[in-house]
């Protein structure tokens, strides 16, 4: 209430907040703190949960499909991020000049934008069969000549890395786009004068400005990559064997196909997990500060 | 949210490359990143291009061409057979969701943003520190609590099992952005309006929503999009065909449709038709909009 006293405008009260509040909570806090409760439970979906004590966790833990889920969606997260950052930024920076057909072809790169991710799923899975897709025609080019790219493990991980990065590149470029932006011209033009190259530019104008926006990029692209579902869901089902099965996907199968959702719970705890303690090591390796700066300037 | 657009041209960035009077001798023309942006224009493009080759030919012609020859002949039976797949419904169910999300999202969010940004109410803050986190939330995580709630609701398999959720969870950056755009409002033109006595809820309607009218349509935008494009949530909530969404059904036709590639392609293109056609007529929105994703 201190700036209340000097401050005789009217103000809103409470109440205008609550409705808000309210439906959050329950929707969005409360299933929060319920999966953790129901990781304690035994429950096939039906009737009521029954108390199982440790059971789910002491079952993880010796679980290797978990481990293994686990391991693949740091890889696919990793890769991704080294994949979308370099060309998002790049694409970004170029955007956010102008030259000749920049408009028609900043158009161009936004439509898969517009495409659902199950659409998106849907084209990627008929463009790559190998018997009437693009894939006997792509299969050779990266050493597979029968175009069956979704038949290795290793090489399903890498189309879902690609279908990701022409679904997200888009959105991340148009990040980058709008902060290169607002890097004010005078810090180049100060630099051309000192006989800056292009390159030098790059590093030590464009690169250090947009250094918020590459946190904030890297953050939604680490937490995004723990919820990449509906694309493995579709084209791979998690397959080749378990190749493709990302943590999120492993859940969905622990509590929707087996109907073990506690044990299902357990796994989305631990998914909650992860995701606090990426965002908190993230943000602290960035400054809090800087992140919250990045936060408030939306 | 001051993304400019193709109308308004920005300032020239580094690489600029039509300023001849300005352009200093150490700038060669930027080949690589025209390099870069081309080679990236082909792998965005192609998939497309294929994507509506296949759905203006016949199923036997995608059959027998390949996947990369042009369309011989241009056909129109491919929309027969979506639209007899009960497209229709889909579209309906879809349109359904997402107008009641956009307007559910704004009538519970301007209010929110409102009293954060002027109430000063301790519970209020707290309250902002509750959506800040919900940023962070993964919708995976919470899905199974979520399904039980709605079980119990006796919600299961209906349109509002889609809507409650798809809702809270673009509740967080509706009210990011919407507080951030009130922030700006300078407080003489609340000082003003309450020497006219007007009440707190006059104030809204005739300060706040014009004030930040467009910071509201963005969020609509967003949300309509998220909307639109859900796929977890219908996936789990709901299950009879007659509440079906596009995603879903696009999901369904994968199996009913088999090798029928053109009728799939088809129904995939008209499943994004509506957000083409705003992409059109409101890019400035859509763009402000996914951008709002990620803060500016």
């Amino acid at each position: 209430m201190s700036e209340g006293a000097l401050d005789r405008t009217t103000r809103p009260g409470l109440w205008y907040a609550v409705p808000a509040m309210v439906f959050f909570g329950l929707f969005a806090l409360v299933p929060l703190v319920f999966v953790v409760v129901l990781s304690f439970t035994h429950w096939n979906g039906l009737g009521d949960p029954q108390a199982a004590g440790l059971d789910n966790w002491q079952r993880i833990a010796a679980d290797p499909t978990v481990l293994d889920s686990l391991r693949i969606t740091v890889v696919l997260g990793v890769v991704c991020w080294l994949v979308q950052t370099p060309l998002s930024l790049l694409l970004g920076v170029w955007a956010a000049g102008h030259q000749r057909n920049r408009a028609v072809l900043s158009a161009v790169f936004f439509l898969p934008l517009l495409l659902s991710g199950a659409a998106v799923a849907i084209a990627w899975r008929s463009l790559l069969d190998p018997n009437f897709g693009l894939a006997s025609v792509l299969g050779p080019l990266v050493g597979i000549p029968d175009g069956n790219l979704l038949g290795s493990g290793t090489s399903a991980l890498m189309v879902i890395v690609v279908i990701v990065a022409w679904q997200f590149v888009p959105f991340h470029t148009l990040l980058y786009q709008a902060a290169a932006r607002r890097i004010p011209q005078q810090l180049y033009e100060a630099a051309r004068m000192d006989g800056a190259n292009r390159l030098h530019q790059f590093r030590h104008i464009t690169l250090p400005q947009l250094r918020n926006t590459i946190i904030t990029s890297s953050l939604l692209m680490v937490v995004g990559s723990l919820t990449y579902f509906e694309t493995i869901l579709i084209v791979t089902d998690g397959g080749p064997g378990r190749a493709t099965e990302v943590l999120p996907f492993r859940m969905y199968e622990a509590g929707f196909r087996s109907y073990e959702m506690g044990y299902g719970a357990a796994i989305a705890s631990a998914l909650v997990l992860i995701g606090t303690l990426l965002s908190l090591v993230m943000v602290r390796f960035s400054g809090f500060s800087k992140m919250r700066s990045t936060l408030e300037g939306l | 949210m001051s993304l400019t657009t193709a109308t308004a041209p920005p300032p020239a960035g580094p690489e600029s490359r039509h300023r001849p009077a300005r352009r200093s001798r150490l700038e060669p023309p930027n080949r690589w990143a025209g390099l870069l942006t081309l080679g990236w224009l082909v792998v965005v493009a192609v998939p497309l291009l294929v994507m509506i080759s296949w759905a203006l030919q016949s199923r036997d012609a995608y059959l027998a061409e390949g996947p990369l020859a042009p369309p011989r002949a241009i056909t129109a039976d491919n929309l027969v057979t979506v639209f007899d797949s009960g497209f229709l419904q889909f579209f309906v169910n879809t349109a359904v969701v997402t107008v009641a999300c956009v307007g559910l999202t704004l009538i519970v969010s301007v209010p929110a943003a409102y009293a954060i940004v002027r109430s000063p109410s301790r519970i209020v803050a707290l309250g902002f520190r509750g959506f800040l986190l919900g940023l962070a939330i993964p919708a995976q995580a919470t899905i199974i609590p979520i399904y039980l709630m709605i079980v119990r609701m006796g919600l299961y398999d209906t349109l509002g099992a889609i809507i409650l959720p798809t809702t809270a969870f673009s509740l967080p950056l509706a009210v990011l952005v919407l507080a951030s755009a009130l922030r700006d409002v300078p407080r003489e033109q609340y000082e003003a309006m309450t020497l006219d006595g007007a009440s707190a809820w006059r104030m809204m309607f005739s300060l706040v929503v014009p004030m930040s009218l467009g910071s509201v349509i963005t969020v609509g935008v967003y949300t309509a999009l998220t909307a639109w494009n859900g796929f977890l949530f219908p996936l789990i909530l709901t299950q009879s065909e007659d509440q079906r969404v596009l995603t879903l059904g696009l999901w369904s036709f994968q199996s009913e449709f088999g090798v029928n590639v053109p009728g799939l392609m088809t129904a995939v293109l008209l499943s994004a038709l509506p957000v083409f056609v705003a992409y059109l007529f409101a890019r400035r929105w859509l763009i402000a909009g996914l951008a709002g994703m990620g803060g500016k």
